[in-house]
């Protein structure tokens, strides 16, 4: 008896700290909506295309973490002063790198990922030309 | 008839060479770390209210006073924050002035935290939105800052920490001008 007694008293224990941490109230801007529909909308689009750091296969938008909370609230707060989307997602990326952004940039380490498969539809493109092109000069000949 | 088969030997070896990657990365332990884009950059402005009576409130102006310190980003609600407890005490001991900052945390929870685990920390400012969090690149707690006398981010370290990062922190301490 007192086993399970002890059992359940530390798995209340591993559960209270959890939960503590909704404790305090949701930032003021986590979700609550900004008045003007415009800016809104703005603010909306760029939360779908930034990462949540705590759950991180999320966008800022889909997560109900705090911290993600406390991000959506950074951007409408931004949005509201007046920042673009643009702004206010390279201030993040000053902060955590371009891992924060789902909207790869082309900079120093990313630009092979654009340039790459332009280079390989170019040679499998010469090289399906070279070979058509031989094949209908055997079918000539 | 010979050119061909070696463009096809060609692409072979690229496609053992991308196979080789792959593996090669896949066998990697996964780095869930986010490290901060900060370290390096000055402190940006900031002005916490303080969380506890006994101690004052942090704002960037305490961080630039000539003298290097350690940020810790730490939260009464954060299991790790109270296994960590004694490695500050002893970085205390040490020598080094502890700043901290509470995320998402209730004044009565920190005073009862601190009772608990000790109070290293000279100032602990009051953050309810992660807002400094966010503006340093931290993503968790507990996380470690080493700020120069300038307030400079120099060193950023993620996760408790254990008692082999102790020397390691005084030594990032000393480097920063200490």
């Amino acid at each position: 008896m007192m086993r399970w007694l002890l059992l359940l008293l530390a798995v209340l224990a591993l559960v209270q700290p959890a939960s503590a941490q909704d404790r305090m109230p949701p930032a003021p801007y986590a979700y609550t909506q900004l008045q003007d529909p415009a800016l809104e909308a703005q603010a909306r689009e760029l939360m779908h295309t930034l990462r949540c750091l705590k759950c991180q296969s999320q966008s800022i938008a889909d997560s109900d973490a705090p911290m993600a909370g406390d991000m959506r609230h950074q951007v409408r707060a931004r949005i509201a002063a007046g920042q673009s989307p643009d702004e206010v997602r390279a201030w993040l990326i000053s902060r955590y790198g371009d891992y924060v952004s789902y909207d790869p940039q082309v900079s120093a380490t990313t630009w092979p990922l654009f340039v790459l498969p332009i280079v390989l539809l170019l040679l499998a493109g010469t090289i399906l030309l070279r070979r058509l092109g031989k094949r209908a000069a055997d079918d000539a000949a | 008839m010979r050119r061909l088969r070696y463009g096809l030997w060609i692409i072979v070896g690229i496609a053992a060479a991308l196979f080789g990657l792959f593996a090669y990365q896949l066998s990697q332990p996964k780095n869930d770390f986010v490290q901060s884009a900060m370290v390096g950059e000055p402190m940006p402005q900031f002005d916490l209210p303080p969380i506890v009576e006994s101690r004052p409130g942090l704002s960037r102006a305490d961080l630039v006073d000539g003298e290097p310190k350690l940020l810790n980003i730490f939260a009464s609600w954060c299991i790790p924050c109270a296994a960590e407890a004694p490695q500050l005490e002893a970085l205390e001991r040490a020598g080094a002035n502890i700043v901290a900052v509470a995320i998402r945390d209730r004044p009565e929870d920190v005073e009862r935290f601190l009772s608990i685990y000790g109070n290293p920390f000279t100032r602990i400012g009051k953050d309810d939105i992660s807002e400094l969090q966010l503006a340093i690149g931290s993503s968790g707690v507990p996380e470690t800052f080493v700020i120069d006398g300038n307030g400079v981010i120099t060193y950023q370290h993620i996760g408790d920490i254990r008692e082999d990062d102790v020397p390691m922190l005084l030594e990032e301490l000393r480097k920063a001008g200490a």
